[in-house]
Order: structure tokens, then C-alpha cells, then sequence
């Protein structure tokens, strides 16, 4: 399972990289991509709309099922990646590099909450069992 | 517990991704199932349907027992190995399973039924088989696993995994099966490519899954399989009908036989219902994906996605729809895909055979 030490981690299965700047670049895992399989539909928010921990802000579509993409803080939308709109199957390719969002987070304390790459790798294994 | 086949080591070895499927612990790929649905359409796959059962019917008067139990008409099977599609009904006409028929003599004829329904559908032809007094003798063939191979390739791969079989499988037609040694080899499939469904004895199941594999074919999962079939506009049991949905409403008309006088259970029902809907084929104009249960709004009402996925022939999405009549192939309908209504095209189905695009 890939799961980079350099990210972190929401419970539902998106990863969340601090840029320099303090914006966060926002994709979903490599572990959500295989259980999701062959994507086939991304749907990003519009940059400028803001959001709230939690809330329903994306939806990729495998061929198999839809699957919303929830922000992992709250903030506002800043970009949204039109390459994996037009592309989706590079998230099954690439999937740390194929990000979906960028955000401006509301508080920046608020994404230390989040899960590191261990508590991540927990999660996953103890939602195998 | 969930239920294994024969071939569940098979699977385990080749990396595949296993789910619950109604019990069995069945592949759903391999790894994409987009590739392994490009596989069939383009060259050869190969599926694990042993969770399907057959069922052997035996006996004096079986021609006559079945004439009554299905909503086809078994007097099209003249001679041994022929196949009949239809469905079983109950007696409102609704649909208790829909299943292949295999003609082999005048005492045996042999029935493959679904898996989710494998129970309760042999519960029914118990029930019938008692009550019409038929005394006939009902087995479930468990012993036997089924293979699919499917694709335009399947010939060569099931010459090549048999040698010296092409004699006795190259002739033969859709929908007609034959004995080769301990196999009973079917031209028949799920996915509207040419293909072969072989029934096997499980001991033998994996040896010949290898020496399929061996001979080119790729492992095709359950994923692969709903989107072929879907593609193919065939329908699936528990989605585009069931018992509560009539065959006439689900596209399944012509494998209802009115024109004998047959007394089959469901033809009372069928012959006093009002039709008011239509199964129909949508191909989604806007992005997007559509799916079962999604709401279908037309000019004369409601109706509902039945069956829905992206067609990786099509690259666009499609799906199967149960709406009210009088929609024609052509007209566009909006459909409610989660807080968006989406534009969608009325098709005739199927929306792809034999590798090419029919929309």
C-alpha cells in the first residue's frame, strides 16, 4: 500500500498536502482509488466556494459506483485540477500526483488534526478486518 | 460463510479483487476491469459462472412439465443440444427467474438458473413438480463448474485449451451445446460477442481454466461481466426485472410465447394487464454517470434507470430505463443524477455487438 510520510490523511480516504504557502492540495488515496477501481467521472468544486469540515464537495465515479470527495477542512475552493476532469483514470495512474483541489484553509491549526501517514495505515488496516 | 467455486484458488493466485456476490465469493477483476471488458470485445476473456446452477429435469413428460413452468415455448427445441432462453413466471405474470433451457432428450432437458435465485427457483419447480403430479426427477448439478469464454478469439482459445475438439464445437450455432468427452460445451454468452459456456466437472475446473489461460485468454471478473452484458442490452435478474416487474415491461416481449395455446403460469395475468411501460436504452448526452434507481422524468411521466454504467466501448455512459410508453428512440429525457437533472437520449438496445458501436 502506498502511502506517503510526507501527506496527511482525512478518515475518508483523501490526502492533503501543506504547501509552502499554506494551501492544501487535496487528492484521494491510493487505497481509495483501489477499492473505487477504474475511474471514469471526476466532478471538483468551483474555485471561490467555500466549505466546511466534512462537507461533500467532490465526486469521482468508478465504473462500478460514485464516490463523494469531502473537504478536509474548512476553507475556501482556490483551484480545481481540470486535467483529472478531462482524465480521470490518471487518479487510478498517479494518484498523489493527480491532485483534484487546492484550499485556502480557514485555520491552519485545524489541518494538525489530521492523520498522519501512520494513523492512516492504521485506519486502512483496521477497516480490512 | 461465504460459498466458494471450484475455481477460487484459481482466482486467489491470479490477484483478484474478491466480493461478496450474493453470497459467493466471486473476482470482480483482476486488476481493470475496463481492460479485462476491452479483452472481450477485442480478443478473449474468460469468466469464473460456476456460482450459476444447472439443473437437470428428468423424466417421462418433461417436454409437457415445462411447456406449463416457462414462459417459452419448449416445443422450439427440436433437436438435442438446442437452447431456449425465457423466463419462469409467477402466476401474477411477474418474474421469478430468467434462464437458459438445453434440450437433450425427449426424458432430460437441463436448466441453468441464476445464483441469487437458484433456491427459490428450485423450490418453485419442486412445488410445480409435485402439484401438477409431473413425477419427474429435479437435480442441482453443483458438481459441475461453468466457464464463459467469450470474445472473438473464444473459438481458437477453446480449440486450443481442447485440442482436437474443432470437429464437434467449430459448426456449431449460437444457442446450440454438445457433449465433448465430460464436457457439455454451449455456444451461448453474456456479453454480445461470439463465445462459448462450458459446463465442467468441478474436479476438472481448474486444470481447464489454466489451459484456457494457456491457449491466450485473460481472466475477465464480475465487473467486466455487467458492463458487457450491458453494453450487449441484455437484461439482468433483480435490476431490470424481477417478480413484481412483467416481461412485456422488460423488454423480454419475444421470449413470451402467446401465439400457442399453451396454459403456462403468468399467461392469465399477462393476458389482462394493462402495458403502460417500456424498457428503453439511454445514452447520457451530458458528463456523468448513470445508475440504478436514478429518476427518469419524459413528456408523459416518471420512470426509472433500471440498470446504469460507462460504457468503456462507448466511452460515454448508458444504461437500461423502465418508462411510461410512448417515448420514442430519439426523444431526450432528464434524469436526476444526485442534485443535477441531466440530459439523456432515448436508444433502441443493444447499444454494442460483435465489437461495434450500434448508436
Amino acid at each position: 500500500m502506498n502511502i506517503p510520510a510526507d501527506l496527511k490523511y482525512t478518515k475518508s480516504h483523501e490526502w492533503v498536502r501543506v504547501e509552502p504557502d499554506g494551501s492544501l492540495t487535496v487528492g484521494i488515496t491510493h487505497h481509495a482509488q483501489d477499492l473505487l477501481g477504474d475511474m471514469v467521472f471526476v466532478e471538483n468544486p468551483a474555485p471561490g466556494r467555500t466549505v466546511s469540515a466534512g462537507e461533500e464537495c467532490a465526486v469521482v465515479e468508478s465504473v462500478k459506483a460514485a464516490s463523494d470527495v469531502y473537504a478536509p477542512v474548512a476553507g475556501e475552493i482556490l483551484a480545481a485540477n481540470a486535467e483529472v476532469e478531462g482524465s480521470p483514470e490518471k487518479i487510478n495512474q498517479d494518484p498523489y500526483g493527480a491532485w483534484m483541489f487546492k484550499m485556502k484553509p480557514v485555520n491552519a491549526a485545524e489541518v494538525a488534526g489530521l492523520l498522519d501517514a501512520a494513523g492512516y495505515k492504521a485506519l486502512v488496516e483496521s477497516e480490512a478486518h | 460463510m461465504l460459498k466458494q467455486t471450484p475455481l477460487n484458488a484459481a482466482h486467489r493466485e491470479l490477484g483478484a479483487k474478491m466480493v461478496d456476490f450474493g453470497g459467493w465469493d466471486m473476482p470482480v477483476n483482476y486488476g481493470s476491469q475496463i481492460e479485462e471488458h476491452h479483452a472481450v470485445r477485442q480478443a478473449c476473456g474468460i469468466f469464473d459462472v460456476s456460482h450459476m446452477l444447472p439443473v437437470d429435469v428428468k423424466g417421462e413428460g418433461v417436454r409437457a412439465f415445462l411447456k406449463r413452468l416457462v414462459a417459452n415455448n419448449v416445443d422450439k427445441l427440436k433437436t438435442p443440444g438446442k437452447a431456449l432462453y425465457s423466463c419462469m413466471l409467477n402466476e401474477q405474470g411477474g418474474v421469478i427467474d430468467d434462464l437458459i433451457i438445453y434440450f437433450m432428450d425427449e426424458q432430460w432437458f437441463r436448466i441453468v438458473v441464476n445464483a441469487g435465485t437458484a433456491d427459490k427457483d428450485l423450490a418453485w419447480m419442486q412445488h410445480c413438480n409435485a402439484e401438477w403430479g409431473a413425477n419427474l426427477s429435479l437435480t442441482a448439478r453443483r458438481d459441475l463448474a461453468m466457464i464463459a469464454i467469450q470474445g472473438p478469439q473464444a473459438a481458437a482459445v477453446l480449440h486450443g485449451a481442447m485440442p482436437g475438439s474443432e470437429q464437434t464445437t467449430e459448426g456449431l450455432k449460437p444457442f446450440n451445446a454438445v457433449n465433448v468427452g465430460e464436457m457439455f460445451v454451449a455456444r451461448t454468452g453474456y456479453t454480445g460477442e461470439d463465445g462459448y459456456e462450458v459446463m465442467v466437472p468441478a474436479k476438472s475446473a481448474s486444470f481447464f481454466w489454466k489451459a484456457l489461460l494457456e491457449a491466450g485468454a485473460k481472466p475477465a471478473g464480475l465487473g467486466a461481466r455487467d458492463t458487457l452484458r450491458l453494453e450487449a442490452g441484455m437484461n439482468l435478474y433483480g435490476q431490470d426485472m424481477d417478480e413484481n416487474a412483467s416481461p412485456l415491461e422488460s423488454g423480454l416481449a419475444w421470449t413470451v410465447d402467446l401465439k400457442s395455446e399453451r396454459d403456462f403460469v403468468g399467461r392469465k395475468a399477462l393476458e389482462t394487464s394493462e402495458i403502460t411501460r417500456q424498457l428503453v436504452g439511454l445514452v447520457l448526452l451530458d458528463k456523468g454517470v448513470l445508475r440504478a434507481h436514478q429518476k427518469v422524468h419524459t413528456r408523459h411521466g416518471a420512470g426509472e434507470i433500471t440498470s446504469g454504467t460507462f460504457s468503456p466501448t462507448l466511452q460515454q455512459s448508458i444504461a437500461l430505463a423502465r418508462i411510461p410508453l410512448g417515448i420514442a428512440p430519439g426523444e431526450e429525457v432528464e434524469v436526476e443524477v444526485r442534485d443535477k437533472k441531466l440530459q439523456a437520449k432515448v436508444v433502441k438496445y443493444p447499444f454494442v455487438r460483435n465489437g461495434k458501436a450500434l448508436i
